[in-house]
């Protein structure tokens, strides 16, 4: 699998030279194999994927880790949802209330969006997940639910070489004593469980949760550690907080390296960064 | 083993925050975690004792009605509740395995998950003043 990271910044995009190293757009990630396309979250990220990276293939599977706007904002600006030759299947946490197309139509609708979710010319599929397993194009996917504001999930995506897991927002620390090092106790902990690369939440400094917990965000400890929990093989640290420069962010990173124990490697997600797995 | 769903690792993050004691359970009633309160009235520390089968705790307490009688254990909040899947709520007695006994209101809830599923059951004891 190829994978490539089209946005990771977390809350709001952030555009300028003080972020242009990591990146301003929100999340999304592709996962490739041969001509076909696994898009991940909606964020502004998504649309850079047309000229030379639109997607061959008939069929895209867009998956969304949850309906933050930071998530799907990109959707509206995603080319081929526009191709009426396109087979688009977009794939979402279930709610106990709403369906997946009355959530998103909240955006893709006036006075927010022009176009109306149902007007899109591709030809649409909608499939509500929770804990799940399911298969797109070459991959497996296993999604679940973690801690997260609102319904969220976090992605497992197998081919037959290599596992990488997508969890950009999540909260794994939530509670008085942070994570629970128990591995049946910790959010999460199927979808990492020996994963090549692990691409998760990292927007905050210690200081910062301090004042944020319950906002569904993790320091980059709290990243190391689950990631060391589930033994992955290595960690993306994503969702750059939008007020994190890309200075704040190296000087963040150091710092935390200077500190930390025995960890998988890891390193600052980076827009653009591409992995062959 | 998998991870437990996140509707339990949430039950189980507040019962940490909470004064008073907490029980979690399968859906099976084996008792998967209780906290620091919790741990003061089973005189046992989860640490220690990890997750008991319900056949283990169930036998720590004895439960007994507002006149010394003993309760079938059908009558009991957090029984009724693994049973129906809805809350329930009672005031009875509890005596220790060291003959202690103590004035309690439970309260039990199920947890059911955003999907729908049945999880287990939460258990909170208050202690109850006697007029």
């Amino acid at each position: 699998m190829k994978i490539k990271l089209w946005g990771v910044r977390g809350s709001i995009a952030t555009t300028g030279p003080d972020t242009e190293f990591y990146g301003g757009n929100t999340s999304c990630a592709t996962v490739a194999y041969g001509d076909y396309v696994l898009v991940l979250d909606g964020g502004t990220g998504i649309r850079q994927l047309t000229g030379s990276f639109y997607p061959a293939a008939k069929r895209i599977d867009v998956l969304l880790t949850h309906l933050h706007l930071d998530h799907i904002q990109g959707l509206g600006f995603f080319s081929p949802l526009f191709d009426v030759t396109k087979e688009i299947h977009i794939w979402g946490p279930a709610s106990s209330s709403q369906s997946l197309f009355s959530r998103l139509s909240r955006y893709l609708s006036p006075p927010l969006f022009p176009v109306l979710l149902r007007d899109l010319p591709c030809k649409l599929h909608l499939h509500e997940i929770g804990n799940s397993q399911f298969e797109a194009g070459p991959f497996k996917i296993l999604s679940n639910y973690i801690i997260h504001p609102g319904p969220t999930v976090g992605y497992r995506i197998i081919d037959k070489n290599a596992v990488f897991t997508f969890i950009p927002d999540h909260e794994p620390a939530l509670g008085e004593k942070g994570i629970i090092k128990e591995k049946k106790w910790v959010s999460g902990y199927d979808l990492a469980e020996g994963a090549d690369i692990l691409l998760h939440d990292s927007q905050y400094t210690e200081e910062e949760y301090t004042h944020r917990k319950g906002w569904g965000h993790s320091t980059i400890n709290d990243a190391c550690l689950f990631g060391s929990l589930a033994e992955v093989k290595k960690i993306l640290l994503a969702h750059h907080d939008p007020s994190h420069s890309d200075t704040f962010l190296d000087d963040m990173f150091s710092s935390f390296k200077k500190s930390a124990g025995d960890i998988p490697p890891a390193v600052l997600a980076k827009e653009g960064l591409e992995i062959d797995l | 083993m998998p991870a437990y769903e996140i509707e339990i690792i949430l039950n189980r993050q507040l019962a940490d925050c909470l004064s008073i004691p907490v029980f979690i359970t399968d859906i099976a009633g084996n008792l998967i975690f209780y906290n620091e309160p919790a741990e003061q009235m089973l005189a046992k520390r989860f640490e220690e004792t990890g997750e008991m089968p319900v056949e283990e705790w169930s036998t720590i307490f004895k439960p007994l009605d507002e006149d010394g009688r003993p309760l079938a254990p059908e009558e009991l909040p957090l029984v009724r509740t693994l049973s129906d899947e809805h809350p329930h709520h009672k005031n009875f007695q509890i005596e220790s395995l060291k003959g202690e006994k103590l004035n309690i209101s439970v309260t039990s809830y199920p947890i059911i998950s955003r999907a729908g599923k049945f999880l287990g059951g939460v258990a909170i004891f208050w202690k109850r003043r006697m007029q």
